[in-house]
């Protein structure tokens, strides 16, 4: 089978360059599995938010080639794009939670989105709400919550419709530290239900809380391979379903 | 604590609670208030339009198949002689429905306020004799030449008219009338158009955080557009509605005004209720507009985006 049709990302040559600025991600090239737990690490400023947004199909590259459940996603349809983006699932950085919607209708909204019914909906967004420890919050506004409950809340909301990819970007950021393990072997239950997840960090002791996971280094645009989870065979299979 | 039930994924339709993405305040911007100026006028116009169709639709069918003969004779003994073989030659003639000559009296009453009454008479300046006929059927160019030909054959100095060539001008009149309403409408659709661009334009504008957000799970840009269309439709029924009653208030003090005036001609511009019915559905059309306009603002605005 070709690396093409068993990878779940794959991305070749990739840069990006805002307008006419010098590239901020330049000679991009890895391939990401199913079912496998990726950490995105590098400073600030380094590209990773860059690299998210390609991954989550917000953007264009300049340049290169990149495949997302084996279809080339650069030459795709922009009216085929939502159908892709309903199997990634994001945690934004800034949470991007609608204001005036509650936090059960903003966790609700992938699953509106996708046409599910209101009966539908109760069960798996309380569920979803008890989780992360919103369940008494159900009702709040993003305005009356706090910076570590807005980001349960997108977590939550990332995560119920269940994706194919799960892509983070600094998830934790605003969480004690029992309640970012928490969050974490949240990831990790979807990653066991074979969710390939990719986590933007620049926290290193978040690192070693996931022992099966792969570690992807961005520097100044350019990516690095410290575990050789880039590599073609990987230096270490991946976790399947 | 167990792990919650992850949800799978499914094809996409957005709910009708879907459009609580979009904040709700009815009636709060601009809109609504020019759709109902809009449809207040439209109604009124429209009105206006059926109400002339109508009144020309009657004066129509009475003098269809309506002729008349002026025997135009000076001498008052000549005349009437004229007069009563042309009644005489028309009376014989199949085609002919109904034949009368207008009394002198009748006559004299007609023309007193612009003549005076004291004007005619034996003495007086000279009428001609006027005979009303009326055919079996509508009146064709080719049977007004036959029913001609036939008068004078008899009576040399009978003119002979088709009472709808004198009402001619007052169609027309009428006929531009209707177009006026027509193009007022149609301008009037226009601007309605134009302000449910600009509101959906606005909301776009003050909502493309949370559109953003949509997109990036998976939102077309067809359900967006839904979200759009239902707030701005319900805001134009409400509005509607308002402009309807509006509408309506106002084509009922003008009927009544005209009612007044106590016309003939006027009085055949009644409406009807198929009018009324065709009112009634101005307010729908305008949400049609409205909804129709706001997915068109919508989708290509969201072109531009990724």
């Amino acid at each position: 089978m070709s690396e093409a049709t068993t990878s779940i990302v794959q991305f070749d040559n990739v840069g990006l360059r805002y307008g006419t600025d010098r590239e901020v991600l330049s000679d991009i090239s890895f391939t990401l599995y199913p079912g496998s737990f990726y950490f995105l690490t590098g400073a600030s400023g380094a590209g990773k938010t860059s690299m998210l947004r390609l991954l989550y199909l917000a953007q264009r590259p300049s340049r290169g080639m990149i495949r997302m459940f084996g279809t080339d996603v650069i030459t795709l349809p922009r009216k085929n794009l939502p159908a892709f983006r309903r199997r990634i699932g994001t945690v934004f950085q800034d949470f991007r939670l609608v204001p005036h919607l509650s936090a059960f209708d903003n966790v609700a909204l992938p699953l509106r989105i996708s046409g599910m019914s209101e009966s539908e909906i109760r069960k798996p967004v309380s569920d979803m709400l008890e989780w992360v420890g919103l369940d008494h919050r159900s009702d709040a506004r993003p305005a009356t919550l706090s910076g570590g409950e807005q980001q349960r809340v997108a977590i939550a909301r990332a995560v119920i419709a269940r994706p194919e990819v799960l892509v983070a970007d600094e998830p934790t950021g605003n969480v004690d530290p029992d309640m970012a393990v928490k969050l974490l072997r949240l990831f990790e239950a979807l990653n066991r239900l074979g969710t390939t997840v990719v986590v933007a960090t620049h926290d290193v002791h978040l690192l070693r809380k996931v022992p099966d996971s792969l570690i992807m280094r961005l520097d100044k645009g350019r990516l690095s391979d410290p575990t050789g989870a880039l590599r073609y065979p990987p230096r270490r299979e991946p976790a399947r379903t | 604590m167990s792990e919650p039930s992850f949800t799978p994924r499914r094809s996409t339709r957005l709910s009708g609670r879907s459009s609580r993405i979009l904040p709700q305040a009815r009636m709060s911007g601009p809109m609504p208030w020019v759709i109902a100026i809009m449809v207040a006028l439209s109604v009124i116009a429209v009105a206006a339009g059926l109400a002339l169709n109508n009144l020309a639709a009657n004066a129509q069918a009475e003098i269809e198949g309506g002729a008349t003969v002026q025997i135009v004779e000076a001498a008052p003994a000549r005349r009437d002689r004229q007069a009563e073989l042309a009644v005489s030659v028309l009376s014989n003639r199949e085609d002919v429905e109904e034949v009368r000559r207008v009394p002198d009296d009748e006559l004299a009453d007609l023309l007193a306020p612009w003549l005076g009454a004291d004007a005619l008479g034996e003495d007086g300046i000279p009428t001609p004799a006027l005979i009303d006929v009326r055919l079996r059927g509508a009146m064709t160019p080719e049977r007004l030449e036959g029913l001609d030909r036939a008068v004078r054959a008899s009576v040399p100095s009978a003119r002979v008219d088709a009472q709808a060539s004198w009402l001619a001008p007052v169609f027309e009149a009428i006929r531009s009338l209707q177009y006026l309403a027509l193009g007022l409408v149609l301008l009037l659709a226009l601007t309605s158009s134009a302000a449910v661009w600009l509101a959906a334009r606005s909301a776009l504008g003050a909502n493309r955080d949370t559109i953003g957000v949509i997109h990036h799970l998976g939102g077309t840009d067809g359900q967006i557009a839904g979200i759009f269309q239902r707030s701005i439709g319900l805001d134009a029924f409400l509005g509607g509605l308002a402009g309807l009653l509006l509408g309506f208030t106002a084509i009922m003090l003008l009927g009544r005004q005209f009612a007044g005036l106590d016309s003939g001609l006027v009085a055949g511009g009644g409406l009807g209720l198929g009018d009324w019915i065709v009112l009634g559905c101005i307010p729908l059309l305008g949400v049609l507009l409205a909804v129709v306009t706001a997915r068109i603002t919508v989708m290509s605005a969201l072109r531009r985006s990724l």
